[in-house]
């Protein structure tokens, strides 16, 4: 990159520069009449200073702009009166405001988009450099470093940019038009005004140079600044385990600290130069008075002259103001810029081609992978991998074993491409590798690591990542998203971005091996399969939503099985006792009094379960069908049976966050609200308490909490107060809820819930187990299996694929590894999550799989080998022996000793 | 069954015998009450106890697993049993496994409560200490007794 940022601004927005400063220049002329006409109003037209009316109007309107004539009127000839006149010049300098302001806002809008544009290429062009990086960079630079480089740092440069060249020529032309005019009144008096420029250029820049040391010191303390919360946010476990809380705040302290001392000198710097600079500028009216007042007395100037003079330099202090902050401005410029970009140019970075360029040539790779005399070495110098030369046919499946240490990590990555030897060479199908494009390594080659990463999304985003690399076919558009679109290209152009649609379809099916992307879901289930999380996914589908309007089929199947459900329950009553349906004209004892009002469930915050009891309508149905008394009572027996049974347990006891009613923290107010409340008159009691009462009922499910509170009457009208509540529901909550109904798909529940369509019995062994496998028989028989999981495949995975467990985001990342297919898939300790037997399933199933192509596994356990065609053993950064495992394990020491160990 | 119901069937059961009725209220409202199919286990050998069951009503066989696979059903137990209190008092893995023989009503009483219960009422502990050296007593002479038949075997064989 430009090491300057004038380079930089130069190279990508000179046009825009030259632009700017011309509409400055055009400008100028009218800022000059700006500063003329007013001059003119006062001496001709007030004073008539020498003017005998009426006057020829085109004469008068000519005004000499830098000795340039300018008849304003053209050839025409009016006569005027002085009044006229006055009224003529003072519409004259209407319209000169017009267009002094028309052009500033030209002006300004223009210089805004080239600064932002800049600033948008800045970030990308940086950005573009962190996906280039060398792996071992981010050793040393954090993302606490980066995020605030590419954010906050650069923000500040998109305002100078649009300024760098377009404000000293703005402001330097202001100034010199002012002088000029000043010039041609009175030379001498122009003189006195800028006396004291030199002094003010020579003495602000000495000053301004700590200034920006300071500068720096700042940029690089906040950049540790950032660095650290990073890294307190990411081993914030470490914090709590060890209660290291205060020394982490401490050290924080310490940061701020060191940050504010240094603001602290740069504010005092920067009003020293402010200071020493407005005194400076004060020195002329002083010199006016004092000097020009004394020549005044002694008769040798005129006083019109000196208070001309006066207002001259006042004229000339806002342009000079500017160009002195500008100075200020780019100083600070500077600095950010230089510490941003020598930042982004790290040692080994690749180039930009490397990534950019499709090869003509992506026809799958053959022949072998071979490394000569190829030597990796870590920041300390010592060697990692050691002079390591090997051949690998690319039909055959290799392990690779060796100790922590012994390089055979390092090893995977430098086959794999992720890393670059210093010395030796590797070819890849008879290919230099280093000169590959990473479309080739990106897409003929595999590679999962130990930790492999897991973006945030769902699992089919994750999933198919390795099929995007290039937009394949275009986003379907219709007129305006096409006009949108190319709005969006022009502006990509402007500011060096790539021009991809994001929105187009990327998914490159041909490299899966499939045709659609009804055909690539299959075979994404197929690669869970083969990794054995195709059950997990399957339940994650379970749990999930659909939108039946979207998938009106599969909403119809999931209703099948829902009939199907009750086929296989009625034939069974063992099974029958397990769920307890829906029935919009029956009780259900196994749902919350709550859930039996409703019949339905909530969409939005507005009959939130928790709170429904405070919801204005709820309430209004439970008095229209006379509950009202009744759910006071029952909350009155509820409450006591609470107090009763938890009163005397300790606040923080279990049972209470299990099956209290009431929190520990409520239970002293409810204890006083039953002392003061009489069970005869409940009606009377406060509103609150009413409230708090009339809330606990809602809760209250008869089958699970046994308190024989809710009898066949209560039953009776709550099912009244179902059908009130439904028939007279007002307009604008007619979307709050989704009733249930035996016939239609409810789409807020999921997919599960609407199979069951109803409740889980309390007090049945094992209820939920059973229903479970109840629910995936009946799936399996109807075949909506694989819709199901299909649906799984919409699980949102969280951010870093947190929802995931560990051993879940490796079997993800190795289904994406191997849907796309690759010539080469290189793992490196890539089940060291697993269980033994996912992981001996995993190498089974990749063994049978990579028959005939080509596995390099680094495995965890030497004996994990064993099924592999050839074992490579690694020690000390060397390849120690290569073999067959049989062999190694009774011919190679070292071999034995790995398998001893385990 | 209501809770009420619930209080005066545990009454009934002489471990519960002495403990106030509040308790017994709190122990039957934090209790689940769960319902067995015949042939459904209540625990199986070798798992991890997190509870002990008061059968309600219904039977159940005591299942041990000998090492060579043969099966032993070393009790019948039926209305008011309290069973799979040892894996929960000792904290070792189940030693038996408990199978439904007919339609089986119980409550399932957690490890923590079934301590609470028993550190607050000793009578509880006394009971329970009756009730484990009485199978200790039956245990005994079941052993005298296989005792004496393998020596009739040994010598009837010899």
């Amino acid at each position: 990159m430009e090491k300057t940022i004038y380079g930089y601004v130069w190279r990508f927005s000179s046009r825009q520069q030259v632009t700017m400063t011309l509409m400055s220049a055009a400008s100028l002329p009218f800022l000059y009449l700006f500063y003329e006409v007013p001059k003119t109003i006062i001496n001709e037209a007030f004073q008539g200073i020498g003017i005998e009316y009426p006057l020829e109007l085109s004469e008068k309107l000519t005004f000499s702009v830098f000795g340039l004539d300018i008849p304003l009127l053209g050839p025409f000839e009016i006569a005027v009166d002085q009044v006229p006149y006055l009224f003529t010049l003072c519409a004259l300098f209407l319209i000169l405001v017009g267009i002094n302001q028309g052009f500033k806002y030209t002006i300004n809008v223009y210089k805004g988009l080239t600064g932002e544009r800049m600033l948008r290429r800045l970030r990308f062009e940086l950005f573009a450099r962190v996906l280039r990086f060398p792996l071992p960079t981010f050793r040393k630079m954090s993302q606490g470093e980066i995020i605030p480089m590419i954010t906050a740092e650069v923000e500040p440069l998109g305002g100078f940019i649009g300024d760098a060249f377009s404000l000293p020529a703005f402001q330097g032309g202001y100034l010199l038009t002012i002088l000029g005019f000043l010039f041609m009144q009175d030379w001498r008096m122009a003189m006195a005004a800028v006396a004291l420029y030199p002094l003010q250029l020579w003495l602000i820049p000495k000053l301004q140079r700590k200034v920006n040391l300071l500068g720096k010191e700042r940029v690089a303390r906040v950049r540790r600044l950032s660095d650290k919360i990073g890294e307190t946010v990411q081993g914030v476990q470490e914090t709590h385990a060890h209660d290291t809380s205060n020394f982490v705040l401490t050290d924080f302290a310490n940061q701020l600290f060191w940050i504010y001392g240094v603001r602290e000198r740069i504010y005092r710097q920067k009003f020293v130069i402010k200071f020493l600079n407005n005194s400076i500028q004060q020195l002329g009216p002083f010199c006016f008075y004092s000097i020009g007042g004394y020549f005044v007395i002694q008769g040798e100037l005129e006083i019109g002259t000196v208070i001309a003079a006066i207002a001259a330099h006042k004229d000339l202090a806002a342009p000079w103001k500017e160009l002195l902050n500008y100075y200020q401005m780019q100083a600070d410029a500077s600095i950010k810029y230089d510490q941003v970009v020598s930042q982004f140019d790290p040692a080994g970075m690749r180039g930009p081609d490397y990534q950019l360029i499709e090869p003509d040539d992506l026809s799958p790779l053959s022949g072998e992978l071979a490394a000569t005399n190829m030597t990796l070495t870590d920041d300390q110098d010592v060697p990692v991998v050691d002079g390591l030369s090997l051949r690998l046919s690319l039909d055959k499946r290799y392990a690779i074993i060796g100790s922590g240490g012994s390089g055979k990590e390092e090893l995977t990555l430098l086959l794999a491409r992720l890393l670059d030897p210093d010395n030796g060479n590797l070819s890849l199908g008879g290919n230099d590798a280093a000169i590959l494009s990473e479309a080739v390594t990106g897409r003929r080659l595999a590679y999962v690591g130990p930790s492999a990463f897991i973006f945030a999304g769902t699992i089919a985003d994750n999933l198919f990542l390795g099929l995007k690399h290039r937009p394949l076919r275009p986003a379907q558009e219709d007129d305006e998203a096409a006009r949108q679109r190319a709005v969006y290209v022009d502006e990509a152009r402007r500011s060096g971005n790539i021009e991809y649609d994001l929105d187009a379809d990327w998914i490159d099916y041909e490299a899966a091996g499939v045709d659609d992307a009804d055909a690539l879901r299959r075979a994404g289930l197929a690669a869970l399969q083969q990794i054995g999380m195709d059950e997990e996914v399957y339940r994650f589908g379970l749990r999930g939503t659909i939108d039946p309007q979207v998938r009106p089929d599969l909403a119809d199947a999931i209703l099948r099985a829902r009939t199907g459900l009750r086929t296989h329950m009625a034939a069974d009553p063992a099974l029958l006792e397990l769920v307890e349906g829906f029935d919009g004209d029956a009780y259900n004892l196994n749902a919350s009094i709550g859930e039996n009002l409703m019949f339905g469930n909530p969409v939005g915050d507005a009959f939130d379960v928790e709170h429904l009891a405070e919801h204005p309508y709820v309430l209004d149905v439970l008095e229209q069908v006379g509950l009202t008394e009744q759910f006071l009572s029952v909350g009155f027996q509820v409450a006591s049976t609470m107090v009763e049974l938890f009163a005397d347990l300790p606040p923080d006891h279990e049972l209470f966050q299990q099956f209290s009613f009431i929190s520990a923290d409520e239970l002293p107010d409810i204890q006083a609200l039953l002392q003061r409340s009489d069970r005869a008159n409940l009606a009377a009691l406060p509103d609150e308490d009413r409230a708090q009462l009339m809330s606990l009922p809602f809760k209250l499910i008869p089958a699970r909490h046994r308190l024989g509170l809710v009898d066949e009457d209560l039953q009776g009208k709550v099912l009244e107060a179902r059908r009130y509540f439904a028939s007279h529901l007002p307009e604008d909550l007619q979307h709050a809820v989704e009733f249930f109904d035996a016939e239609k798909y409810n789409a807020s529940a999921n997919i599960q819930d609407n199979i069951l369509f109803g409740k889980v019995a309390y007090g049945q062994a094992q209820a939920a187990d059973r229903v479970g496998a109840l629910i995936s028989d009946v799936v399996l028989e109807l075949g909506l299996h694989e819709a199901v999981a299909e649906v799984g495949l919409s699980f949102e995975v969280g951010i870093a694929g947190s929802r995931l467990s560990t051993a879940q985001r490796q079997k993800l990342a190795l289904a994406r590894a191997l849907l796309k297919r690759p010539d080469i898939l290189i793992l490196s300790e890539a089940t060291t999550s697993l269980d033994s037997a996912s992981q001996a399933g995993i190498v089974d199933a990749l063994l049978a799989d990579f028959q005939g192509r080509c596995l390099i596994w680094s495995v965890q356990r030497a004996s994990m080998a064993e099924g592999f065609d050839q074992v490579l053993v690694m020690r000390q950064g060397r390849l120690m022996e290569q073999g067959e495992f049989a062999e190694l394990s009774q011919g190679n020491e070292h071999v034995k000793e790995l398998l001893a160990s385990e | 069954m209501s809770l009420n119901e619930e209080v005066e069937l545990l009454r009934s059961i002489p471990l519960f015998a002495n403990i106030e009725p509040s308790k017994l209220k709190l122990l039957a409202f934090t209790s689940e009450r769960l319902a067995f199919q015949e042939g459904q286990d209540l625990c199986k050998q070798g798992d991890i106890g997190d509870a002990a069951y008061l059968v309600v009503d219904g039977t159940a066989d005591v299942v041990i697993e000998g090492p060579d696979g043969g099966k032993l059903t070393v009790a019948q137990v039926g209305r008011n049993a309290f069973v799979g209190e040892i894996a929960i008092l000792c904290e070792v893995p189940r030693t038996a496994t408990i199978t439904a023989t007919s339609k089986l009503d119980t409550l399932r009483i957690s490890k923590d409560l079934f301590f609470r219960l028993v550190n607050e009422f000793p009578t509880m502990a006394v009971e329970i200490m009756r009730e484990l050296a009485h199978r200790q007593e039956q245990t005994n002479l079941q052993l005298t007794e296989a005792n004496r038949r393998l020596r009739e075997l040994e010598n009837g064989g010899g």
